[in-house]
């Protein structure tokens, strides 16, 4: 569509490729190659739900996007506060992109707190767009402005549009039978419908989810769709607004195929419900609800009909526990979580190591220790993944590194559950978990097959002859214990937490046994089969970055950044931390150095010095928010010329 | 029990496949060595399923026993079924799982009052308010035996053990009354001793739609010996016990001379003799009754030091929905309103691009 794309870098700040009078119409059009922005309100004012629409028109119009979220825990925080301030920001583009961006290039600020919260972020030049109805006395002193921060010459290095957005809203619905707090409530559609104007966004798919979501209220329904319209409209007419700008689509980003916007969570819940389908096995979830992963239990107890069994259940240990008890019966049984959800768990987990049966634990990791903060993100689960249970019991552990990758996380996670009979730990975190991306739908025939068999019958010949059947006979390949399903003739048998005799399961206190028992465990994961780590190093490098999880989208952006600036840097990510890939020691004795950026305080990093005896450093940030690249590629640049 | 529960007793057992030919109680014998203390009145309830289950007639591939941690919990490795020994007081958690997702399982849980009341006492609590269909046998001992001898959760107060050297200072749980006020569709108590009362009680409970909690008194010979004497004697059983059966005046003693009858001023239930004057006022005991009320104050009645007045028989049989039934139901509404799952038309969703070569 367009040939005039620059797609070597990520500069801060939009960079204009084109402009062009519109046919016919007195204001200008400008091509930006992409473009980040951030609509920020109270708690209240909707801006996820702006935020989310936005990303909506932006995905259905064929640009490449990330967003990031950012809100309060607290469901309504006190109204105009600074911890009250709900962000969402969109990072979209003509090319293909692997963050939200550093730093926003728009500003919608509802508020004066949105605004105090959120201009140390904007590079100066930014376009800010405020609703100055809120900006009162009152307000701007409830947030620390002693005057008003629209009039003082403060904001004169930005480009400053006032829009009184709540009259402009109230004076669109006049004709409506509402209140005037009631007409107030479609701040953020007027806001939307502008911001939409300005990006030329689709509105068909914004029209249409109005009309469902309030099909039962016809009032709320054409109010909502008429202050969108009124924003739109309010664009095109004024003079404030005198530009709007195109982000042709990311047509030559994607490969072929059919796209669509998903968060992490949805991914995640789509790849369960996969996973189940391709081993033909009944899903079954017991979840406790707990955030950033309750969504998957919504997600979930959607999809009934696809024989998908949700139990929420009366406590972390109770879901994981029911999980299990699904797991003995024969479904694919998961358990999703956050990190305090996991510590409760652990129990459990060390039984179904013991049981080695299949079962996926979701940790949807946020800020921790304890409570910390549950909105925010975080990867410092790692080490509890690893380590966080009683005795020798080793776990496997993956994670998946962009919103999208948490569906093919999913069933890797399932694959190695079913094919070892272990529960697998299966780390996503805040960031991935409602960050949103363009995913390419896969054809079901592309899913692979996680068809599993059943015990069915005796597996042992005794001396005397007699068929029996033994629980914990191995697999010689895998070393995978039968799955032996109660309702199976013949196989009765019982299995416990308590250690087992080899082979036949009863048990067994006997050292020996414990001592090789331990050691079988342990080989088992530890022969699991993964995927080669894949290096990604163009100039042969010197130095190595090496992340997991969702730190693969800033590292990747900081990466191009130096090599677009001459550097020499290589770049390897980690899906499978437990057990790592069999290349991974001989990766890294090829560099002079690797580099582990991390959002805990040097997990992965503890790991790679453990195993491999390498002087790893570790970059670390534990703020809540996922790296920026400008700041990776500063410090990768330092380990460089270090 | 009423006509519409036997239909529902039917339709959920039906779900369990039965036997091929006779079983009998060797059948249900696992080849493991039974390691309980000798004496434990253990081996009698174990004795007492075992010669049960072929009565019920269920493939014995489709019956789990599931436990927690305790004596009692080695149980699943004695019996001849499928089995899960797990850990502490979550049994009754990993059995939900398996019962609503099997419902073709007849499933069991064996657990004590330490694992089932103390440590485990949220899940005990939240099956029974669910209605789960598992039958959880609860060995009351009123003391930790594994552990080897510290005041349990049944405890009575002033209780000197190793934990308690100057009396243990926790009041106890009564399992009945705790299970009633959890909402409970069916609460019984039996004791280990009687294998008579033990196998009806039993009976019962295998034909409840729903979860069924049987408190059983069982003796620890080691810890807490003769902890249910007072129940076991013939001679002070006669006078302490009262065996509840549905339809009939609540009676006991020798001579049935004693009676329960409600106290007019407070509503709450009391023990009296009986006499010409106030014999028609004897509570008939009704277990299908809707209101837990009744069967609540029934479980007051036991004095929890002396163990005099104590009930034991089925308090409460009602019939409410089944947890795992309706949660079948609900896959079963969902495919009715949406037609099976596609998963092709689910990854794809509503707002789609295409990108073409």
């Amino acid at each position: 569509m367009t040939s005039q794309v620059s797609r070597t870098t990520e500069q801060a700040d939009g960079t204009v490729v084109g402009e062009q009078r519109k046919p016919g119409g007195v204001k200008a059009v400008r091509r930006l190659d992409r473009v980040i922005i951030r609509f920020a309100g109270d708690s209240g004012d909707g801006m996820q739900l702006t935020g989310d629409r936005f990303t909506s028109e932006t995905a259905s119009f064929g640009n490449d996007l990330s967003t990031l979220p950012n809100f309060p825990a607290e469901i309504r925080a006190p109204a105009g506060t600074l911890p009250g301030v709900s962000s969402f920001q969109l990072h979209f583009a003509d090319h293909d992109i692997l963050t939200p961006g550093d730093a926003p290039n728009v500003l919608v600020a509802m508020n004066p707190a949105a605004l105090k919260a959120n201009i140390g972020d904007l590079p100066r030049g930014a376009e800010i767009i405020v609703n100055t109805d809120e900006f009162t006395k009152r307000a701007m002193q409830k947030v620390g402005y002693d005057g008003s921060p629209l009039e003082d010459g403060s904001l004169d290095g930005y480009s400053l549009h006032p829009v009184p957005l709540t009259t402009l809203t109230v004076e669109a619905l006049k004709e409506f039978d509402l209140t005037r707090k009631e007409a107030e409530r479609s701040k953020n559609m007027f806001a939307l419908g502008l911001l939409s104007w300005m990006y030329h966004r689709p509105t068909e798919g914004t029209e249409k989810f109005l009309k469902q979501k309030f099909a039962r209220k016809p009032e709320v329904m054409n109010a909502n769709l008429a202050a969108f319209r009124a924003g739109w409209n309010f664009g095109e007419t004024t003079e404030d607004f005198a530009v709007s700008y195109e982000i042709a689509p990311a047509t030559t980003a994607f490969p072929v195929g059919t796209y669509r916007n998903i968060s992490g969570n949805l991914a995640l819940a789509y790849g369960l419900v996969a996973a189940s389908r391709q081993a033909d096995l009944p899903l079954f979830l017991g979840s406790y609800p707990i955030t950033p992963a309750s969504d998957i239990l919504h997600e979930l107890s959607k999809h009934k009909n696809f024989g998908v069994r949700t139990f929420q259940a009366e406590d972390e240990i109770a879901g994981i526990g029911a999980a299990l008890g699904a797991a003995f019966g024969g479904s694919l049984a998961v358990t999703t979580t956050s990190g305090p959800g996991v510590a409760l768990k652990a129990e459990t987990v060390g039984l179904a190591v013991s049981l080695e049966l299949p079962l996926l634990v979701v940790d949807i990791q946020r800020g921790g220790p304890s409570t910390g903060l549950p909105t925010k993100t975080e990867q410092a689960d790692l080490l509890q993944a690893m380590f966080g249970r009683n005795g020798e019991a080793p776990v496997p552990v993956i994670a998946p590194r962009t919103p999208a990758d948490c569906f093919d996380a999913a069933l890797e996670a399932a694959r190695i559950a079913l094919t070892y009979r272990t529960p697998v730990m299966l780390l996503s975190d805040g960031y991935l978990a409602n960050g949103s991306e363009p995913w390419r739908i896969p054809e079901l025939e592309e899913l692979p097959d996680l068809r599993v068999q059943f015990a069915s019958g005796p597996n042992h010949t005794l001396e005397d002859g007699t068929e029996v059947f033994w629980p914990y006979k191995r697999d010689p390949q895998t070393l995978a214990r039968p799955w032996a399903v109660p309702g199976t003739p013949g196989l009765e048998h019982r299995i416990g937490g308590i250690e087992k005799q080899d082979g036949t399961g009863n048990i067994s206190y006997d050292p020996a046994n414990h001592d090789f028992m331990v050691r079988t465990r342990q080989a088992k994961i530890d022969g699991i089969d993964v995927p080669d780590i894949e290096v990604d190093d163009p100039d042969g490098a010197r130095v190595l970055v090496l992340g997991w999880g969702s730190t693969y989208g800033p590292i990747t952006a900081a990466v191009r950044r130096l090599r677009g600036a001459g550097e020499a840097i290589a770049q390897a990510h980690l899906r499978h931390l437990n057990p790592f890939p069999r290349n991974l020691g001989s990766v890294l004795a090829g560099y002079d150095k690797v580099v582990i950026p991390e959002m805990n305080l040097g997990q992965l990093a503890l790991l790679i010095r453990g195993k491999y005896l390498v002087d790893a450093h570790s970059y670390n940030q534990v703020n809540g928010m996922p790296f920026k690249a400008e700041q990776l590629a500063a410090a990768l640049k330092e380990a460089i010329h270090d | 029990m009423t006509d519409a529960m036997t239909d529902a007793t039917n339709q959920l057992l039906q779900l369990v496949p039965k036997a091929e030919g006779r079983q009998s109680m060797k059948d249900f014998k696992s080849d493991q060595e039974v390691r309980w203390c000798p004496g434990c009145g253990d081996y009698a309830i174990l004795a007492a399923v075992q010669g049960f289950m072929p009565e019920l007639g269920l493939a014995k591939e489709n019956i789990v026993f599931v436990s927690g941690i305790g004596c009692s919990s080695r149980f699943p490795y004695y019996m001849n079924t499928y089995g899960m020994h797990s850990i502490h007081g979550r049994a009754p958690a990993i059995a939900t799982g398996l019962a609503t997702s099997r419902r073709d399982l007849s499933v069991w849980v064996v657990t004590g009052d330490g694992d089932a009341l103390s440590i485990g006492g949220n899940h005990l609590i939240h099956a029974l308010r669910r209605n789960v269909n598992l039958k959880i046998l609860l060995f009351n001992n009123r003391i930790y035996g594994l552990t080897k001898g510290q005041y349990s959760p049944t405890s009575e107060v002033g209780k000197i053990t190793k934990s308690t050297p100057m009396g243990s200072l926790d009041a106890p749980f009564n399992p009945v009354s705790l299970a009633i006020g959890a909402e409970a569709s069916f609460v019984a108590r039996t004791i280990d001793s009687d294998r008579k009362h033990l196998t009806e009680v039993l009976r019962q409970a295998a034909a409840h739609p729903g979860t069924a909690l049987i408190e059983i008194y069982q003796n620890c010979n080691i810890f807490n010996d003769g902890a249910f004497d007072a129940l076991k004697d013939k001679q002070t059983a006669e006078e302490a016990m009262i065996r509840l059966e549905h339809g009939q005046p609540i009676r006991f003693g020798a001579g049935l001379a004693r009676g329960v009858v409600r106290d007019r001023l407070t509503g709450d239930l009391k023990v009296v003799d009986v006499t010409p004057d106030n014999e028609s006022e004897i509570v008939v005991h009704d277990a299908h009754s809707p209101s837990p009320t009744t069967a609540f104050a029934l479980s007051r009645l036991a004095d929890p030091d002396t163990l005099h007045n104590t009930p034991v028989g089925v308090f409460r049989s009602v019939e409410r929905p089944v947890y795992d039934t309706q949660m079948s139901e609900q896959l079963d509404t969902a495919v009715e309103q949406h037609g099976k799952g596609d998963l092709a038309a689910l990854l794809a969703g509503g707002d789609t691009w295409t990108v073409v070569g």
